[in-house]
């Protein structure tokens, strides 16, 4: 039985459990059901929904990545720029983030440019988006608006676009099975997010930073990320590495996207809003579900590319 | 008849397929509170500030709904020019009025009870043109009134339109994809005996509210 195939089985063993276990919880507490139930069957439902566009997208290889998470850059971004402070001077700005950005840094990531790749955001989108914002000649808000949409490009599309980017690295012994490492990143940050939902809501007691977010406790991140780690090493097995260090890496990818969600939280705090949008059912938008990967991403990329190529 | 049928298909391809590019685009979901759904006729009016605007509105219609729902729009600048002719009567069957009211030809107000009588719901901007000012709504003209006098039997459903300015602002052509909202209030009737400038003050007040920024809900 091939790597990919297991992992298959392993995804839909999970998502029937968890079925099942929402379905049994659901059925024996009092109805209505709580708010909480409700949402974990929510929640449940969407999973079997973006697992179905992963696996759609593996089929499809390299193109079908690209392109899912080209679409997830832009989901997030839309989300992002719509709760940001824009005038109707940024108009061209705007449309060049999504119609041009966007479909050029995942095309670097297709021809597998590294060099541009990693610089054509932070170098050349720095400075042209000012430098054009200058030039529309409004100057109200100015630092404000730019600043604004640099770090939407940077969140959105620059560190989502490391997840594909895993695929140009050249692994010695490790041809041909790239999509799996893919697997593996999500699979741990993803998988870190649940269990600190699920240790949070079980032994949650001390606040990590309540005026931030009242979900995220020691007990939720403490667990979350310990078993997240031993995820890891047992999955050890799609990756390049021995299980030790594959602990170790899934560790360091959870607690970045740990990070990820507590900087997704003071933004949603500040802009008074409780989710990024309503995308998803149950979890609330793109960014609610993306934002622990963004962060994790170019983190996880950069640790592999130094030490294993 | 073969032309006429024609027709009938064109706007209702066309139709769908705005819509589905304004769902694409916005990612727009209708929020009803205070009214639902339903294929009744009706009135729906609106904040305006951008051509988007009926578009968005109607994509939150169901397909049915849609179908006997068109929006009432400037006869001076949708006869403009030939594009914008085409578009505005074939494509978009849109109800042109004249809104200059010393060189009129038509009263607005029988061009409009036409379409009504014809069966058809109506979406209408009482500012009576884009706002693009800061204030949040602009004053309502007289229209909104007489329609709700010479049709009480015609629900009229505020509807707040969200962000669509920023999608679409006045002059640009090309939109920028970001979120949109757009919230059905519930129904305002004209009170027995309620003097029009009243009446409209009041359907003014209720679109207003419906304005979640103004609430601080959003930045």
């Amino acid at each position: 039985m091939t790597e990919t195939t297991q992992l298959f089985l392993g995804l839909m063993g999970v998502l029937v459990t968890a079925s099942v276990v929402a379905g049994i919880l659901s059925f024996r507490s009092e109805k209505p059901l709580s708010s909480t139930l409700v949402n974990l069957n929510a929640r449940i439902k969407a999973w079997w929904i973006m697992v179905a566009a992963m696996c759609v997208a593996f089929l499809f290889g390299k193109a079908g990545i690209i392109v899912l998470f080209a679409l997830i850059s832009f989901a997030a971004l839309r989300e992002y720029v719509t709760l940001t402070h824009t005038r109707r001077s940024d108009h061209w700005i705007l449309l060049g983030m999504f119609a041009i950005i966007i479909p050029v840094q995942y095309y670097l990531i297709w021809i597998d440019w590294y060099g541009l790749y990693s610089i054509f955001i932070p170098v050349y989108c720095f400075l042209a988006m000012p430098a054009l914002t200058a030039l529309s000649g409004d100057t109200s808000r100015f630092l404000e608006r730019i600043s604004e949409q640099q770090w939407g490009i940077m969140l959105s599309v620059y560190c989502i676009s490391h997840v594909p980017a895993l695929i140009t690295l050249e692994i010695p012994g490790y041809e041909g099975k790239k999509l799996l490492l893919i697997a593996f990143l999500i699979a741990t940050v993803q998988g870190s997010d649940v269990l600190q939902y699920i240790f949070g809501k079980l032994f949650g007691k001390h606040r990590i930073s309540p005026s931030v977010s009242p979900s995220k406790t020691w007990e939720g991140l403490i667990g979350g990320i310990v078993s997240a780690s031993l995820l890891g090493a047992g999955l050890s097995w799609l990756t390049p590495f021995p299980p030790l260090q594959a602990g170790i890496l899934a560790a360091l990818a959870c607690i970045m996207g740990f990070f990820g969600g507590l900087v997704a939280s003071a933004i949603k705090r500040d802009r008074g809003v409780k989710d990024w949008g309503q995308m998803i059912e149950g979890h609330g938008g793109m960014l609610d579900r993306a934002d622990s990967l963004v962060f994790a991403a170019p983190v996880f990329f950069h640790i592999v590319r130094y030490t294993w190529t | 008849m073969a032309a006429i049928d024609y027709r009938r298909y064109l706007q209702s391809f066309s139709g769908s397929v705005l819509a589905i590019l304004a769902r694409a685009i916005t990612g727009v979901r209708p929020i009803w509170s205070g009214s639902s759904p339903s294929y009744r006729q009706r009135i729906y009016f609106a904040n305006h500030t951008s051509h988007g605007d009926f578009i968005l509105l109607s994509s939150c219609l169901s397909q049915e709904a849609r179908a006997h729902t068109c929006a009432v729009a400037g006869a001076d600048y949708w006869r403009s020019n030939r594009i914008r002719k085409f578009m505005a009567e074939v494509l978009l069957r849109t109800v042109l009025v004249e809104r200059n009211w010393v060189e009129r030809s038509q009263d607005p107000m029988v061009v409009m009870l036409d379409a009504m009588s014809k069966g058809q719901s109506l979406i209408i901007f009482p500012e009576g043109t884009r706002n693009m000012t800061d204030e949040p709504l602009l004053r309502f003209r007289s229209g909104l009134y007489n329609l709700a006098i010479a049709r009480p039997d015609v629900e009229l459903i505020p509807c707040w339109i969200e962000n669509m300015s920023r999608v679409l602002p006045k002059g640009a052509v090309l939109p920028v994809p970001l979120l949109c909202r757009v919230i059905f209030g519930a129904p305002v009737a004209v009170k027995e005996g309620e003097a029009h400038k009243d009446f409209l003050h009041r359907a003014r007040e209720a679109l207003l509210n419906m304005n979640p920024d103004a609430k601080g809900e959003r930045p």
